[in-house]
């Protein structure tokens, strides 16, 4: 993964994710989280400010504590598990997202639109695609069914696109009443974590809006980075930058480097 | 090109998926046998007919049952439908080898340090194997809709997206609350392959670790055949009922195949390989198609028998798995 959108050189795209992912997570929530960055932000703020937080991972795993240096590659294998609390398999973990239990869910994709939108499926037509990307696996689960969707993505202009080329995965659809109309009563996406700032949805249009950057990140950056027609919050706040705690904390799970980068 | 190529890669959710009628008439008229299921692999392997819709239990490189599968493809079956949520290389052996029309998937690859399958997206963008593409939940319902015996189960997932005009997936609105809800289509394989990690001769099934679908697959499928890593006395598996998990009446072959999922792992058991998916994914680097080509003729067609395949591993690397395996699970 590119660092080069990265606020502040000596740290990783990725753990300026994890870092401003974590922040967003409160103590006794629910998270359904996947490997990587997600993985990275959730057992940071474990190991901070929601020492009670419980993850919920698509291998169908409740509650695992990982063990610094033995991150789990994939969201199902027995790192991922490590003492877990509870192993219901994974059609019963995410018909707990469904029936409301999540909290937070976080996820990341290959594009994403000014509603929220993202693509993990193919670039160019679908049926005979100019790439074929991996599939949806859990995210457009997460992203119907967990109450508060977090997604994580480096900032990136080949990634910020106007319209995705197949929404994978739902986020405000073509914004307004949308996404309730189609079926989608509950939850959505309501933030985006990514290299250059926070953004949230403005509540009526449900488009894209910029609301912080991180420190040395100017909204002109953002809206360079940004294909598409980007609004932006009265009185943009700036973020703290990753404390030494935070940064110390990631690079002692990840001591190989595997994932923070 | 290879029987079974298709020009148009349009896919649709076949009828013939979720038809439960038929799909009951077919179980009802199958012996539900209490008897002895022990077979050889080969014989386990040789109920899988071409033009099957096949499931495999497990998940991505978590107790996939590769031996099985090494088995079926030794006999180079053509026309096969594979259905798997997380998809992982025995998709691409199964592309390679020429023996599948369809795939159906939610997800295909290995994983992350091992970037995009080349394989899928050389198959996939020239149209010669088309995937259909389901959330993982939505999978996971179409086999659970089929192990309940029903078309279809409501859900709340996938709405709205542009997953679901990939099949031809349905709404329907709630009769009693009047919202909408996707209609999720049973898919009714006609032969599961599973591998567990033990069973008794009469085919009772318990797993250890995360179920992952397997349950759901075995009861969803006409035909289930199943590998176990150990064979246990009767009078063990009634001491834990409880971790049964697949009845044996719903079994129909049984063959006992120690590493069966191996270099996937095997909860408890033993850990997955890394290194041996990189090597496999240096040789698609090197050669290409033909770089799967090679390493199904070094380990999917040339070992005669199960032992001739496991002696490809170095001991010191199976005990090394074998060493991971527990301390994963202490």
């Amino acid at each position: 993964m590119s660092a080069k959108a990265s606020a502040t050189g000596a740290v990783t795209a990725n753990e300026l994710l994890a870092v401003m992912g974590s922040r967003e997570l409160r103590d006794h929530q629910t998270v359904f989280t996947g490997v990587g960055a997600p993985m990275m932000a959730s057992v940071l703020a474990q190991r901070l400010h929601a020492p009670r937080l419980t993850m919920v991972i698509e291998g169908g795993i409740i509650g695992p504590q990982w063990r610094p240096g033995w991150l789990p590659i994939s969201t199902n294998e027995m790192r991922a598990a490590y003492h877990a609390q509870m192993l219901p398999g994974i059609t019963d973990a995410f018909l707990i997202a469904q029936r409301g239990f999540l909290d937070v869910g976080f996820i990341g994709g290959a594009q994403i639109d000014q509603y929220g939108n993202l693509n993990t499926s193919a670039i160019g037509g679908y049926d005979r695609p100019k790439v074929r990307l991996p599939g949806s696996g859990g995210a457009n689960d997460i992203i119907s069914l967990c109450q508060r969707v977090i997604i994580l993505t480096v900032h990136e202009k080949r990634r910020f696109i106007p319209k995705v080329d197949f929404i994978t995965s739902p986020g405000h659809l073509s914004g307004g009443d949308s996404r309730e109309r189609a079926g989608l009563l509950f939850g959505g996406v309501s933030r985006v974590v990514t290299t250059l700032g926070l953004f949230g949805f403005e509540p009526k249009t449900r488009r894209m809006r910029l609301e912080s950057v991180y420190p040395g990140v100017t909204v002109e950056q953002v809206r360079d980075h940004t294909p598409f027609d980007l609004l932006v919050a009265d009185g943009v706040a700036t973020a703290a930058a990753p404390s030494d705690k935070e940064l110390a904390i990631l690079r002692a799970l990840d001591p190989d480097r595997q994932f923070i980068g | 090109m290879l029987r079974g190529a298709h020009e148009n890669t349009a896919v649709t959710i076949s009828p013939r998926d979720y038809d439960f009628r038929i799909a009951r008439r077919r179980l009802e008229a199958k012996p539900k046998s209490a008897g002895e299921k022990l077979v050889s692999l080969e014989d386990a392997a040789a109920r899988v007919p071409d033009g099957a819709i096949l499931a495999f239990g497990g998940i991505l490189y978590s107790r996939t049952p590769l031996a099985l599968i090494r088995a079926v493809l030794r006999r180079r079956p053509r026309g096969l439908t594979i259905a798997r949520n997380l998809m992982c290389y025995e998709g691409e052996w199964c592309m390679v080898a020429g023996a599948v029309d369809k795939i159906i998937t939610a997800w295909m690859g290995i994983g992350l340090p091992w970037g995009l399958s080349r394989i899928m997206r050389e198959y996939v963008e020239s149209g010669r194997v088309p995937i259909e593409e389901w959330s993982h939940l939505g999978l996971g319902l179409r086999f659970r809709a089929a192990a309940m015996g029903l078309p279809f189960l409501p859900t709340l997932t996938m709405l709205g997206s542009d997953l679901m005009s990939v099949g031809g997936s349905k709404t329907v609105e709630c009769p009693y609350t009047g919202e909408t809800l996707h209609a999720v289509p049973a898919l009714y394989p006609d032969v599961a392959l599973l591998h567990v990690q033990r069973a008794d001769r009469f085919g009772n099934c318990q797993i250890d670790g995360y179920p992952h679908m397997d349950a759901d697959i075995a009861f969803a499928a006409a035909t289930v055949l199943v590998t176990a890593e150990e064979i246990v006395p009767e009078e063990e598996i009634r001491r834990h009922p409880d971790r049964t998990v697949i009845p044996g009446f719903a079994v129909d072959a049984l063959a006992h195949v120690p590493w069966g999922s191996y270099p996937h792992e095997c909860y408890g058991l033993y850990d997955s390989e890394p290194g041996h998916f990189g090597e496999y994914v240096a040789g698609i680097e090197a050669h290409g198609a033909a770089g799967v080509e090679r390493y199904l003729e070094r380990y999917v067609y040339a070992p005669e028998a199960h032992a001739d395949y496991l002696a490809l591993f170095p001991d010191a690397m199976r005990a090394d798995a074998e060493r991971r395996g527990r301390e994963l699970c202490s």
